[in-house]
């Protein structure tokens, strides 16, 4: 989770995001924040999100977006 | 039948009242009768086509999702018995399968859309190659027929697919519901491109009759006839008269069309998603919303986010995305993070599915160089400005003016102009062209001559100048006021008498100010083109 929340630190530092839980609902990770978490998470964790784990739900914390990385590394 | 039509009126007011009247639980049939009906009165010979989709989505649909409830039924089933790797290669194979039924439909509907639609561009480009290469063969142009809604049904139904085999929702069993959803008729011709999920209780609910409900429709419907009849067709005739003589109007003329085109545009694409939107109110069917403001955006990437709201969140959804985030894109940036460094190796998944996206929906928009021309450079300018954000970092680090309320005008006309010069090449028969008048821009100065007697030979007399004004200080204030909530609630919680001066004035406007008669031309909106 640590490396989780260095990564995203890094697209924006001025966010909270062990608190926040309006990363999408807000706009403050758009589509080019996405793909560039996706590729950094690929390369820390070597698991792939795809398209369809783009929503809402999974990208509104770094709390969900961990919950899915370890779901995907489950499968 | 033109939305515009005293016919398309009729309809709407039979609809309506049989909508009401007959059992709630057949709405929807009826719903799909009048839609084909719709249908049927722009031709006959496209059913072929819109049959071809709606049948092939169905039934792929359907597959997809017994190929879900299988799964998880066998995996259920044989929980105990199968080992992790058994699982996940049932899984993968299982997967394969969904994906091969999705890739042959959306082959067969984006294969018939392209055929129909960029055949005739194909050929000229080929005779162009071959006229370059001394040639004398010429390719003959097709004679080909283009649905009506094509673009917008196709992209609808592939977007059910596509969540289909995600496993967003489950397919929809009932053919003839499946039927409605994708011919529509008031979202048929311009869209918006509305989700599966976001339609389904509407359209199938049963729907009492709700006064509140239908007088909001029908007011919005009255303000979309009022942006297209009163603003946009008047409009239009300043931007023919413009674009149609490009010897005489260049310099500040190209400049003044710029903003009619601007206007005309917003006023016209809106006016007809306000008709659409309130037509689904009145039957009680709540639609998304396809605009927000967008003249507003202080940046391009923003104005994308609030102009065609379905149409980029469609791309963004079933391109951008599978392009940016599949894996041999990831491999690809894995390599061209080692071979370019950190910083722009990154960058190459996003800006290589951007690429690929702007280039889909400059097409999308028309078959044509000067469409793609306007995609690619819209992505340029998105690019640019995600490179200068540190430059921007900087400079608001530096100076506190992000919240002034000059500098956020600025933003906004900075954005307004910019979009509205890239759209000057919807308007010109080609790109050089379109980049000629842009250049006369700057190098022909009759600003003095346009404005005493130039604006007097665009067809416009003094009385369309003040209505046009007049219309766009209307405008100016609906916008305003709407960003602190509905317009309409407002002016329903005053008393009764402002709602009927408001609407009664709009209604004495469209039929005293529309543009009708000798000279106008009420009979398309742009958006049905694409």
């Amino acid at each position: 989770m640590d490396r989780l929340l260095e990564i995203l630190s890094d697209l924006h530092p001025e966010i909270d995001f062990e608190e926040c839980t309006t990363l999408i609902d807000d706009g403050i990770l758009d589509s080019f924040d996405i793909v560039s978490l996706i590729s950094e998470i690929n390369e820390e964790y070597d698991v792939v999100i795809s398209a369809e784990y783009i929503v809402p739900e999974n990208f509104n914390s770094a709390e969900a977006l961990y919950a899915l990385i370890e779901k995907l590394e489950e499968e | 039948m033109l939305f515009t039509s005293y016919r398309f009126l009729a309809f709407l007011l039979v609809l309506f009242v049989l909508y009401y009247v007959i059992p709630k639980k057949t709405q929807w049939m009826l719903l799909l009768v009048a839609s084909y009906v719709f249908y049927a009165f722009a031709g006959w010979e496209y059913f072929i086509f819109m049959g071809i989709t709606t049948l092939s989505t169905y039934g792929a649909g359907l597959l997809i999702d017994r190929n879900h409830s299988r799964q998880k039924a066998y995996l259920a089933e044989h929980k105990a018995e199968l080992s992790k790797e058994e699982k996940k290669a049932y899984k993968e194979k299982q997967k394969n399968k969904r994906f091969a039924i999705m890739v042959v439909c959306l082959v067969l509907n984006f294969g018939i859309l392209a055929v129909l639609k960029y055949t005739n561009f194909m050929i000229a480009n080929i005779n162009g190659v071959l006229e370059m290469t001394g040639s004398d063969k010429v390719l003959a142009f097709q004679d080909l027929i283009l649905p009506l809604g094509i673009s917008f049904y196709t992209f609808q139904s592939m977007g059910y697919l596509i969540d289909i085999h995600r496993g967003k929702y489950g397919a929809q069993k009932n053919v003839l519901k499946f039927a409605l959803f994708v011919s529509f008729f008031p979202q048929l011709i311009q869209g918006p491109i509305s989700r599966y999920d976001d339609l389904e209780k509407g359209l199938f609910g049963q729907h009492a009759f709700d006064w509140h409900t239908v007088s909001f429709g029908l007011q919005r419907i009255l303000w979309g006839y009022f942006k297209k009849l009163v603003i946009a067709d008047r409009m239009l005739i300043g931007v023919n008269a413009i674009i149609g003589d490009t010897e005489s109007f260049t310099g500040f003329y190209v400049f003044l069309g710029m903003l009619f085109y601007a206007l005309q545009l917003y006023a016209d694409f809106t006016g007809g998603i306000d008709i659409t939107i309130g037509i689904a109110q009145v039957l009680g069917i709540k639609m998304q919303e396809n605009f927000n403001r967008p003249y507003f955006s202080k940046g391009i990437k923003e104005y994308w986010r609030r102009w065609h709201i379905s149409l980029g969140a469609w791309f963004t959804d079933y391109l951008f995305y599978p392009i940016s985030v599949c894996k041999p894109m990831l491999k690809v940036s894995k390599w061209s993070r080692k071979l370019l460094g950190e910083q722009v190796g990154k960058r190459v998944p996003v800006y290589a599915a951007s690429i690929a996206v702007w280039f889909v929906t400059g097409i999308w928009h028309g078959a044509a160089w000067n469409f793609i021309v306007w995609g690619l450079g819209n992505c340029f300018f998105i690019m640019l400005s995600q490179e200068c954000e540190p430059l921007y970092e900087k400079f608001h680090n530096r100076f506190a003016v992000k919240e002034k309320m000059w500098f956020k005008a600025f933003q906004i006309g900075r954005t307004f102009l910019l979009m509205s010069s890239l759209r000057m090449l919807d308007c010109y028969r080609d790109v050089p062209m379109t980049f000629r008048m842009f250049g006369s821009m700057f190098t022909d100065w009759n600003i003095g001559e346009v404005l005493s007697t130039g604006i007097w030979n665009l067809g416009l007399g003094l009385h369309d100048y003040i209505v046009l004004l007049i219309g766009i200080v209307i405008l100016l204030t609906v916008s305003l006021v709407g960003r602190r909530g509905s317009v309409r609630d407002k002016i329903a919680s005053k008393p009764m008498w402002v709602s009927m001066a408001v609407f009664g004035g709009m209604f004495i406007a469209v039929i005293l100010f529309g543009a009708y008669g000798m000279g106008y031309d009420a009979s398309q909106f742009i958006y049905n083109q694409f």
